[in-house]
């Protein structure tokens, strides 16, 4: 275990293994919060918060409760369990701590909780076999292609607005084409970590 | 025991979190005043943002902070002031009244002519830049609809046979947002009751009135001096018709000899459409 290794997870989390654009997970917040560069960024904020904090969460109690005592199929139950409750402390705390960046987040953050790009980063990160710390570096690095990703798509969009798209195209058809072509270019980090 | 432990554990879990949260939103709870929702579930709904705040939620913040009066709401109408009123204890004019979008134009193609073939951005503001426009009258409505798009209510229709928009009184809230929107100040708030007006917004002179539209006002005064009731009076260019006065005994409309004056609410000035659709109520 060394900082190459924790890097190598980080990259290939955020660029090689895209959530959204190499492993097609959470396209609804994905398609739904990238209308503008503004947004998207809150939701990005969101998602990551969460997403580490599930994913500490999760592991500890897989870890330490379930693996065990040999309850492994709950898996999926006690992890929406898990991230709902979260979400909802979470809103809480932000709520009384810091309510501008409650005012800001507004209704993206009761949005995650049903978000399967947290649950599935959950899963994965147990599937993989990591430890605590490797964990926290692939949330992180998720979240952040997360963000990149919502972020790349908001700027297309708010340029789309602008440009002569046939009308049989306008709206979403246009928004998934986007996303094609970008999935496309996210290709070429294929085999960039071995 | 295969089914007890994970009862156990899921119960215990759920017992855990139940109480944490428990604990938590009570920890953080954040003080609201209980006024803002109760005064947001009197208020309309509609976050068309008529007031001034940026939705219902917001004025109901305002209005229980005392920020903004009972009556704030236009859209809302004596109902919801005299609630809000009586929710805080708080006076408001008694004698304010719902009020009701009208459009002071009766040009429409055949009676208002045009000067040219506009052939720019169909939308008001685009064409009234151009100085006086295509249309002869200086003043009278350019009929893009600019008033329709921007009715939050759905109030609105454009004629566009007739090149005029339509104000559906059943749906007019008043709450203002096509007075703003239209960049000839042809629409009008008034007070939702039967009345005389004076569709007509000109301040041309008579002799240009006459060669633009047919139902324009050429300020000849014929109504100020047939009122019975000396309501009526020509006060820079405009005929003002004082509704206190009024008794609506209609003269005034016989005598004009443009027929630019119309009854509201009884005889609705642009109705006659098959679509079923009329100014006034």
């Amino acid at each position: 275990m060394n900082a190459m290794d924790l890097f190598k997870i980080f990259i290939s989390a955020a660029f090689v293994d895209n959530i959204i654009l190499a492993r097609y997970i959470g396209l609804c917040p994905y398609i739904g919060m990238s209308s503008n560069v503004a947004n998207s960024l809150g939701m990005g904020m969101a998602v990551t918060f969460v997403m580490v904090l599930a994913s500490i969460a999760t592991w500890v109690l897989w870890n330490f409760i379930f693996v065990p005592l040999g309850l492994e199929y709950l898996q999926i139950m006690v992890f929406i369990l898990v991230i709902a409750v979260l979400v909802q402390l979470l809103e809480a705390i932000l709520k009384k701590m810091v309510p501008n960046l409650y005012q800001a987040m507004g209704i993206y953050l009761p949005l995650i909780t049903t978000n399967c790009a947290i649950l599935a980063v959950t899963f994965f990160g147990v599937d993989y076999h990591y430890n605590l710390i490797q964990v926290v570096v692939y949330s992180i690095g998720v979240s952040l292609g997360f963000t990149i990703a919502l972020l790349l798509l908001a700027g297309i969009r708010e340029k789309l607005r602008f440009s002569k798209v046939p009308q049989f195209y306008q709206g979403y058809p246009m928004v998934f084409i986007s996303t094609c072509l970008l999935a496309i270019a996210f290709m070429g980090f294929k085999g960039l970590v071995k | 025991m295969n089914i007890l432990m994970p009862t156990i554990l899921i119960g215990v879990l759920g017992l855990v979190f139940g109480v944490m949260l428990a604990w938590f939103s009570q920890k953080f709870a954040v003080e609201t005043n209980p006024l803002v929702q109760k005064a947001e579930k009197i208020l309309p709904g509609a976050n068309c943002g008529a007031c001034g705040f940026p939705g219902c939620s917001a004025l109901a913040e305002k209005i229980a902070a005392g920020e903004a009066p009972p009556d704030a709401c236009p859209v809302g109408g004596p109902k919801v002031w005299n609630e809000l009123s009586s929710l805080l204890g708080k006076e408001i004019d008694s004698n304010r009244e719902a009020q009701k979008a009208i459009l002071l134009c009766q040009g429409e193609k055949e009676v208002a002519g045009e000067v040219a073939t506009y052939q720019g951005v169909k939308d008001c503001r685009a064409a009234h830049l151009l100085g006086n426009s295509f249309k002869v009258c200086r003043y009278g409505c350019l009929g893009f609809g600019n008033c329709v798009k921007v009715c939050p209510f759905e109030a609105m229709i454009l004629d566009e046979e007739k090149g005029l928009p339509v104000i559906l009184w059943e749906k007019c809230t008043g709450c203002g947002k096509c007075v703003e929107e239209c960049p000839r100040s042809i629409i009008a708030l008034l007070p939702a009751r039967e009345q005389v007006v004076e569709a007509c917004v000109s301040l041309a002179s008579p002799r240009e009135t006459r060669q633009s539209c047919k139902k324009g006002c050429i300020k000849c005064s014929i109504c100020v001096k047939s009122c019975p009731e000396g309501a009526m009076t020509l006060e820079g260019g405009r005929i003002k018709i004082d509704r206190d006065k009024c008794n609506l005994c209609g003269i005034c409309i016989e005598k004009c000899p443009t027929k630019c004056l119309v009854w509201v609410e009884k005889k609705p000035s642009l109705e006659e459409k098959e679509v079923g659709v009329r100014v006034g109520g």
